[in-house]
């Protein structure tokens, strides 16, 4: 315990160490140089992070807090259930973050926000001081709505899978040990949830698993929603031509509870479904530290900003970014959106902190593909533009689209994309 | 003495705010060129499988933005990106990319 404790402190130590001396390189009186925060190491915040120092000439300090070793990405992620691509396959250290662009990066996480003095307090000890502060905590789960989730060893066994990492590898394990003629049912929540398009996703690379692994096994999908919240003609095509008789989809099944030891998935109106595999993806609000913050003002789930700076609207000195937000109209929470909000919000940061205007009119877009085979791809794309007179991003009228029909070029287009943001958000 | 002076200090004046505003339009238009990133690569400079919008002409880039606005060009998605911008918006921001190192 006591040398645990001290390897930590030795790497925060050398951590802060390093940034210090790389600070002292790039300029002088770096001590009296702006602080800025960065709390999660996401599509949102370590965009943010990379982008403050490049735009700000490497003048403004910035630190990301992190506890995970290693970025790994949420989409593709299904594409490692379906057993086409690997978590290695998903995964980016955060090296290039601090040797490229100077961030230190401390792996840790924030336990507390301090408004008032302008800190953070870290788990691992110690308070990080800020001027201003960028949170892109991502989401956590609305646990509290499914009693059964609460009994010892039912997370163990009832996956979510919906932040790609350890999950991912265990619910792939759990489909590779289900016998042929098994059931996999995956719950969706009422929308707004991460990844709009994602489970219609999982469903159709756990479908083209089973098709060539073990064909008599069944997808069932169980949505809250009316009907298929993104792209819905084009994965009911992918369903019914691609996956018939393997993926059975049914709309308005709101989960109220899981019986993981017998199983069991429980509704509000429909009847009890017995499955050998469970997928529970569970309501979600923003995540933890915004909630306890204060920040979430929208229904208690959602953090309220104002989009041309994403500061919050609760709080001076703190700014909101990725999946946390209260969304702008047919704004996704998506990877894609939370790069573009990092942008947008390093931009606002480092005109704020240099005494310039931030940018009066943001446009952004969102390029999201879905895989409906290990080759096949379909995309949705919007262009959202900010609207002063509503003062919210709205998207631009006739632009956006979805792809005509399932296809292989926007296959490897999606793969360019994944390369790419990578980089944006990490090299 | 003062006709001078005046001058200098009325050109110096328009001098500044011709600064300003070339500041602030550059920096819209660096955050707008970013928005490409995700899929084009930060400054322009794009992984493999996409293609990269650094140092390319300026002209080059406004009609193929042009012809995907108006369906001339084939293509995948760009169809429906390019027809969230402006005229003057493409103009612009193929002027920022065709200026970036390759």
């Amino acid at each position: 315990m006591k040398r645990r404790q001290l390897i930590q402190t030795a790497a925060y130590g050398t951590a802060l160490g390093a940034a210090g001396l790389s600070a002292g390189c790039a300029s002088t009186g770096l001590q009296s140089g702006p602080k800025v925060v960065v709390v999660g190491g996401g599509y949102g915040g370590a965009t943010a992070a990379k982008y403050v120092r490049m735009w700000s000439d490497q003048q403004i300090n910035v630190t990301l807090v992190e506890p995970n070793a290693a970025f790994v990405s949420c989409p593709i992620s299904n594409l490692v259930l379906g057993g086409s691509k690997t978590m290695a396959d998903i995964t980016t250290p955060y090296d290039n973050l601090s040797k490229r662009h100077g961030v230190t990066v401390v792996r840790d996480m924030v336990t507390s926000i301090d408004p008032d003095k302008r800190t953070v307090r870290l788990a691992g000890g110690g308070e990080l001081p800020y001027d201003r502060l960028i949170l892109s905590p991502g989401v956590d789960f609305m646990m509290e709505g499914l009693p059964g989730m609460a009994k010892a060893g039912a997370q163990d066994q009832v996956l979510h899978a919906w932040k790609a990492g350890p999950q991912t590898l265990a619910l792939r394990r759990q489909l590779e040990a289900m016998p042929d003629g098994g059931v996999y049912a995956l719950t969706i929540p009422l929308a707004p949830y991460r990844c709009p398009p994602g489970p219609y996703e999982r469903a159709c690379q756990v479908a083209h698993y089973f098709s060539k692994a073990k064909p008599r096994s069944k997808v069932l999908v169980l949505d809250a929603n009316d009907d298929v919240t993104s792209k819905g003609p084009l994965f009911k095509k992918a369903w019914a031509e691609r996956y018939k008789g393997i993926v059975e989809y049914r709309p308005k099944h709101v989960l109220t509870d899981v019986d993981a030891a017998a199983s069991t998935l429980k509704f509000e109106f429909n009847d009890d479904i017995k499955a050998n595999v469970l997928n529970v993806v569970p309501p979600m609000r923003a995540g933890d530290i915004a909630v306890k913050t204060g920040l979430a003002t929208a229904n208690r789930r959602w953090c309220e900003i104002d989009f041309l700076t994403h500061e919050s609207k609760a709080a001076k000195n703190i700014h909101v970014i990725g999946d946390s937000i209260q969304v702008a109209p047919a704004m996704p929470k998506s990877g894609h959106m939370a790069n573009q909000h990092g942008k947008t919000c390093a931009a606002a940061v480092v005109a704020l902190l240099t005494g310039k205007q931030p940018n009066t009119l943001p446009i952004y877009n969102n390029t999201c593909y879905s895989f409906v085979s290990d080759e096949d791809v379909v995309h949705v794309a919007s262009v959202h533009r900010y609207d002063a007179a509503q003062k919210t991003m709205l998207t631009v009228p006739g632009s956006g689209g979805v792809s005509s029909a399932a296809n292989e070029l926007e296959g490897r287009y999606a793969m360019a994309w994944a390369r790419n943001i990578w980089a944006d958000t990490l090299a | 003495m003062t006709t001078p002076f005046r001058l200098m200090a009325a050109t110096t004046l328009f001098w500044i705010s011709q600064v300003a505003w070339a500041q602030v339009d550059a920096l819209q238009l660096r955050s707008w060129a970013a928005a490409c990133a995700n899929c084009h690569g930060t400054l322009g400079i794009a992984q493999p499988g996409m293609e990269s919008l650094a140092g390319v002409p300026k002209d080059d880039l406004q009609k193929k933005m042009m012809d995907f606005k108006a369906g001339r060009k084939p293509a995948t998605l760009m169809h429906q990106i390019s027809k969230g911008y402006t005229d003057e918006q493409i103009e612009q921001l193929a002027g920022y990319f065709a200026a970036l190192k390759k």
